[in-house]
């Protein structure tokens, strides 16, 4: 199990940086006049992959990770930043020199029945990336193909089938033959078992082993599934709404994970053993838009180990769940516009239609003991929606219940070895640790 | 252990909510019959959690399918089946009677909740019409019994998010609301085939939760139908495993991942890459989950099987006995354990009748 030990010696031969990512970013749309802000799919990310080892990316759906594989091997533009790809900085790469270099990075996508032509052979499909760059002559492309289906499990004779001929897994194993025709040193492979069985699972993830020892690959391996990035994976690195919350080794983050994402995350994950009965931490929602991330932490909105503003410090949990819970209904009220009609009925002071948060206050404060300092807010923001002023009331909210993981981003923080890195205010001195603080919040629920 | 005494507990407190007998569901195609439901047998008793497991293919969903009488030609349920739910018999129900059992003894929640949501009404008006269709509630009365609904899964400003339309809900929210409309109806037995696949982890642990607490408050009886062996054991209190349209093991969650006794179980327990971390190696299980077109006279994991022998392709294995404690048993021919080859394979065919199996298998040791 704690082979957290042996892994390194893997790397440390091959030891070099393959890809170096300084403060990447991509953002879409937003440009012109009339458009509403841009949505920040990666949002300033650095990490490094070195030669030979496998770098796991995790998250959940919409965190960006997807763009940020897509990002590196050029599929996308980066906004922002700059990828260095053994030594040289691939977002300014154009035409011919970028044409030569895309060689050296292929991708694998997730969907085996989307991502390869219905209409063209097994052999066709492999071949194209070779016929695309003019690689050797015809018959030798030909033979590539032949040797290529052997490596990656199936026959000579598939050459002629068409993909619908073939399982899941077969599939995929033509799409990982497509991405090795150039002899790659890159691979991203984008949750390239996510759409298998647990078997056949089983089997891919062995054939990319193999594969990776026989070829000297590099891959960023892309996944939601926690458990099978744990096996591949040298290190891991988690991803939440555009930005990295924590990377290291793969034993460090998953025996010793620091950011409170990366808990949450790995809590979350239903164990096949019933007889575990582990603390299972249930965030709050859903992640917030990224057109519209929070001013401070991403991650501050669902956190179960956030920062309180001094002063409040008396207030018992439940009700600050109950003050958490009445923010996000505030701030998505704010989003939403008036019509013409509730607009003109807010100016004569006529305006009702929002009476009912008085019932969502009654709900979420009606059975807790809320002491004077806070209802007199809360009382406040409810009014301030009722007269049809939903971003007053949420900004009454910020001033008064604003703490440090509101107000400015976190650092990204070395909090071990092996480079371990982690996004969260709290390994600051100034903040007690987010271990006890979890413990402690998640323990009475 | 406290699971499984409930598992217990839930069983002594006399007749089960929902009983399969026989259960056989055919697909009728030009070239061959496809038994995607081979003799499948189970119950599930009022309060309970049972789970169906299997890889696709393996018939989970069809079965599902047929006990909400949800199978349309080419596929047909075998008149040897029988469904009971609620003592009554389901598969002589006519399609009338049928709609009225799916709109108040039995609720389904599928994979994707975009199908279930019209995207044109507001989430309101489809709970508003699930309760005055089912419910004859009507007016201001189902507006404050769909804002109760809403909030009773879960989801913050219910009164507001009742006049939103199903694209203006993230994939979790519409889940919810889905299961809004569902305990519209007041179901006993609630049918959840794959309700969490298509959801994130830290999404899918606040399904989880929701329906646990759900089942708690309504005393609900829950048939929870998924690959992912770690959800099973989340949330069910007994197992079916199901490969090629038969069930090949039934346990209580406990036995199951404590003491998996089918071969297949095994295999696809040991191939889920759990705690193992890098260079522990993944076991895999050779070769693909058959299409159950012949009749069941073999047992149909034998060809994958490291434990085959020369009967397993002659002959199909009956479910024995292999627990202690509750009901754990496992159609394999390599029970009843402390007997002989012979005597295993005499054993079987007792139970299966006798007539089952024509040729004489030599008795070897």
């Amino acid at each position: 199990m704690n082979s957290g030990i042996e892994q390194p010696e893997q790397t440390a031969q091959l030891g070099e940086t393959l890809i170096e990512v300084e403060n990447l970013k991509k953002h879409y749309g937003g440009g012109g006049m009339f458009e509403s802000s841009s949505v920040k799919a990666v949002d300033g990310v650095s990490f490094s992959i070195q030669r030979g080892e496998t770098l796991g990316l995790v998250g959940e759906s919409g965190c960006g990770k997807s763009t940020l594989g897509r990002t590196l091997v050029r599929l996308e533009e980066a906004t922002e930043g700059t990828i260095s790809f053994d030594g040289t900085d691939i977002t300014t790469l154009s035409g011919d020199e970028l044409k030569t270099w895309r060689r050296n990075a292929q991708m694998v996508f997730q969907d085996p029945e989307s991502s390869l032509n219905d209409r063209m052979t097994v052999g066709e499909i492999i071949r194209e990336p070779l016929d695309a760059h003019d690689w050797k002559t015809k018959t030798e492309r030909q033979e590539r193909v032949l040797d290529l289906l052997t490596s990656v499990g199936l026959r000579e004779e598939h050459y002629y089938r068409y993909p619908h001929q073939f399982s899941g897994g077969q599939r995929q194993r033509v799409g990982i033959a497509r991405a090795l025709a150039l002899e790659p040193e890159f691979l991203v492979l984008d949750e390239p078992v996510s759409a298998l069985d647990v078997s056949v699972q089983a089997k891919i993830i062995t054939l990319l082993e193999d594969l990776q020892e026989e070829f000297d690959l590099t891959y960023l391996f892309i996944a939601h599934d926690l458990a099978v990035v744990r096996h591949i994976c040298d290190r891991v690195a988690v991803m939440y709404l555009g930005k990295m919350m924590e990377i290291s080794d793969t034993e460090a983050v998953y025996a010793d994970a620091h950011n409170p994402y990366t808990r949450s995350l790995l809590s979350a994950i239903p164990h096949p053993d019933p007889s575990t009965s582990s603390h299972r931490i249930t965030l709050p929602g859903t992640p917030p838009s990224p057109r519209d991330p929070p001013t401070g932490c991403q991650f501050s909105t669902r956190c179960p180990a956030k920062i309180r503003p001094e002063g409040y410090k008396h207030v018992d949990e439940a009700v600050w769940d109950a003050i958490e819970r009445f923010r996000e209904v505030v701030r998505e009220r704010s989003r939403m516009s008036l019509s013409t009609v509730d607009r003109l009925k807010r100016q004569l002071g006529s305006f009702s239609a929002y009476d009912d948060i008085d019932e969502t206050v009654t709900d979420l404060f009606g059975d807790l003991d809320v002491p004077t300092d806070v209802s007199e807010h809360i009382e406040t923001a409810a009014g301030l929606v009722k007269e049809g002023r939903p971003a007053d009331a949420r900004d009454h909210l910020n001033d008064t219940f604003n703490g440090a993981c509101d107000l400015k981003r976190p650092d990204f923080h070395p909090v071990g070895e092996h480079n371990h890195m982690s996004y969260c205010h709290r390994h600051e001195s100034d903040y007690e640790d987010v271990t006890p603080v979890i413990t402690r919040r998640t323990s009475d629920s | 252990m406290s699971r499984e005494e409930t598992a217990e507990s839930a069983r002594d407190e006399g007749d089960p909510l929902l009983s399969v007998r026989n259960l056989q569901t055919v697909f009728h195609t030009d070239r061959e019959t496809i038994r995607a439901v081979d003799d499948v047998s189970f119950d599930v008793y009022p309060g309970e959690t049972v789970g169906i497991v299997g890889e696709s293919g393996s018939g989970k969903s069809v079965t599902a399918r047929s006990i909400m009488g949800l199978v349309d030609s080419p596929g047909e349920v075998l008149p040897e089946s029988s469904i009971r739910f609620n003592g009554q018999e389901l598969t002589a129900f006519s399609d009338a009677e049928y709609r009225e059992v799916r709109g108040s003894g039995i609720g389904m929640v599928f994979q994707d909740p975009q199908q279930s949501l019209n995207p044109v009404y507001t989430i309101g008006n489809q709970i508003r019409e699930a309760l005055e269709i089912n419910r004859d509630i009507t007016g201001a009365q189902a507006t404050k019994e769909a804002t109760k609904l809403l909030e009773s899964v879960g989801i913050p400003d219910a009164k507001r998010r009742l006049d939103e339309h199903p694209h203006e809900f993230s994939g979790g929210m519409r889940q919810r609301a889905v299961i809004a409309m569902m305990l519209a109806c007041e179901p006993d037995l609630l049918i959840a085939d794959e309700p969490t696949t298509a959801l994130d982890v830290t999404i899918q642990a606040q399904i989880l939760d929701l329906l646990k607490d759900l089942q708690e408050e309504r005393n609900l009886a829950i048939l929870f139908i998924t690959h992912d062996m770690g959800v099973i054991a989340d949330i069910s209190d007994r197992v079916n495993v199901m490969y090629a349209g038969q069930i090949v093991e039934k346990a209580s969650v406990e036995n199951l991942f404590e003491r998996p006794e089918h071969p297949y179980t095994r295999a696809l327990i040991e191939s889920i890459p759990g705690e193992h971390s890098r260079g522990e190696g993944l076991n895999t299980i050779e070769g693909e989950v058959p299409t159950p077109n012949a009749p069941a006279d073999h047992c149909r994991f034998a060809p994958r099987c490291p434990q085959a022998f020369g009967a397993c392709d002659k002959m199909a294995p009956q479910h024995i006995d292999v627990g202690e404690t509750v009901e754990h048993t496992a159609a394999c021919l390599l029970y009843p354990e402390d007997k002989a080859e012979g005597e295993r394979l005499k054993h079987h065919r007792a139970l299966a009748g006798g007539d089952d199996v024509k040729t004489e298998v030599s008795n070897d040791e």
